[in-house]
């Protein structure tokens, strides 16, 4: 056991963990944050994506105890006290999901790819969300999300 | 995953007394190998070694004629950094054609090259460019460094501190991913030194190689109409249930040509 202390969703824990455990895991088991999902298990649905400090992240392959002194966002700490965060907005207004199991990754993926393209072009919306796999193959209604969220974000500036 | 105890010293000193203390010791970088290879069960070290914030291992610089890369610099911030931009495009084109972002986020250009993956990127960007491995305790020639499928030159308790590519005249980097996994079903690399022409393949054999007759015909005329009729033996080239050899072979001659197209395309030669 290890003694880690890192910041989740902007509250400070100090935790002792097993060295062997997975930040999903943390995040699920012994935080309760049960909106980041365990997908593949193998780093390549994504939807186990959480932001380490801002950088989107695949909580499965990453043991808790690399996340040592980082600043982790998952899906519950991203809305605002009231309301919803714009890209839960547009997944929901466009029906960016069917089953919504992916969506969680999906909109954690789709946050820090437009941190990094505000106004990005179809080929950076697919490349972007390329980590991030939908299996009701809903893929058309999570990319008119994605730039329906980047023109409200851009409105909002 | 196993049990194993986690470590993260606060030095290379450290690291390196650590490693070489513990025969079954594993160093972590990024792990996107790594912990895949454990939770599968494929590697069970005793512990982990974190180097991933040691201070030895970070940033990229330019020295004269060559770009110096940190071990422990991640893919994305290879593919961003502004004097890679100006001074070695093509290995921004190398980074950002690896995994997917949440990948590219996380693993590192020394985790790829010491665990040298015969489908993996930066091994062809290296052998190509002629790149310099700088360890804890020597220097090693890239031509030297690659020697097998996931074999290198390193020692069990060498750790990777930097690779130095000298800087060409130009150079593109073109892959086949293959549509699932995102793995290089051949790569390659081609780099413009103007008195000669180096050209490595990833992806297509168990280890990288450089292409001999490629860069002896670039090196007469850098067009892809120097490489009319030139192909790739299939002979010793993986063959497995994604590809026969004779398949990765034609896709490495197309990748060829595909990269010298895009050297021209942007020199507008």
């Amino acid at each position: 056991m290890t003694t880690l202390t890192l910041k989740v969703n902007g509250s400070a824990q100090t935790l002792d963990v097993e060295d062997r455990t997975l930040l999903v895991d943390l995040l699920r088991d012994r935080l309760g944050l049960t909106g980041t999902h365990v997908g593949c298990d193998t780093s390549q649905c994504g939807c186990c994506t959480v932001h380490l400090d801002g950088i989107a992240v695949k909580s499965c392959t990453l043991l808790a105890l690399q996340a040592e002194g980082a600043e982790v966002v998952t899906i519950e700490g991203l809305a605002p006290e009231s309301g919803l965060h714009p890209v839960q907005e547009a997944f929901s207004t466009c029906h960016g999901l069917q089953c919504g199991y992916c969506t969680p990754g999906m909109i954690m993926a789709t946050t820090d790819l437009l941190a990094r393209h505000p106004d990005p072009t179809d080929e950076q919306i697919r490349d972007g969300l390329a980590g991030n796999l939908c299996r009701c193959t809903g893929y058309i209604n999570i990319e008119a999300a994605v730039r329906a969220a980047a023109a409200a974000m851009r409105r909002a500036d | 995953m196993y049990p194993f105890t986690y470590h993260r010293p606060r030095s290379l000193p450290d690291a390196l007394a650590r490693l070489a203390a513990d025969p079954d010791a594993k160093l972590l970088a990024g792990g996107m190998t790594l912990i895949p290879s454990m939770k599968h069960r494929l590697a069970a070290p005793s512990q982990l070694i974190d180097i991933a914030r040691l201070p030895e291992l970070q940033g990229i610089a330019r020295a004269g004629q060559s770009l110096t890369v940190g071990a422990a610099s991640r893919y994305d911030e290879i593919a961003r950094h502004p004097l890679v931009a100006e001074c070695l495009p093509a290995l921004a084109q190398v980074a950002d054609a690896i995994g997917d972002p949440q990948v590219r986020s996380r693993g590192t250009i020394g985790g790829s090259i010491a665990n040298s993956d015969p489908a993996a990127d930066f091994p062809a960007a290296v052998l190509a460019l002629a790149a310099v491995i700088r360890t804890d305790r020597r220097e090693i020639a890239a031509d030297e460094y690659f020697q097998g499928m996931f074999t290198t030159a390193l020692a069990p308790d060498e750790v990777i501190c930097e690779i130095r590519f000298a800087i060409p005249r130009r150079a593109a980097y073109a892959k086949f991913h293959h549509p699932a996994s995102g793995y290089a079903m051949a790569g390659v690399f081609v780099a413009d030194f103007g008195e000669t022409v180096r050209v490595g393949v990833t992806g297509a054999a168990p280890a990288v190689f450089r292409w001999h007759e490629a860069e002896a015909a670039l090196t007469r005329r850098l067009a892809p109409e120097a490489l009319q009729g030139l192909a790739l033996s299939p002979d010793g080239l993986n063959a497995d249930m994604h590809a026969p050899a004779s398949y990765r072979a034609q896709l490495a001659a197309v990748m060829l040509r595909k990269a010298v197209a895009r050297i021209q395309e942007r020199t507008g030669a």
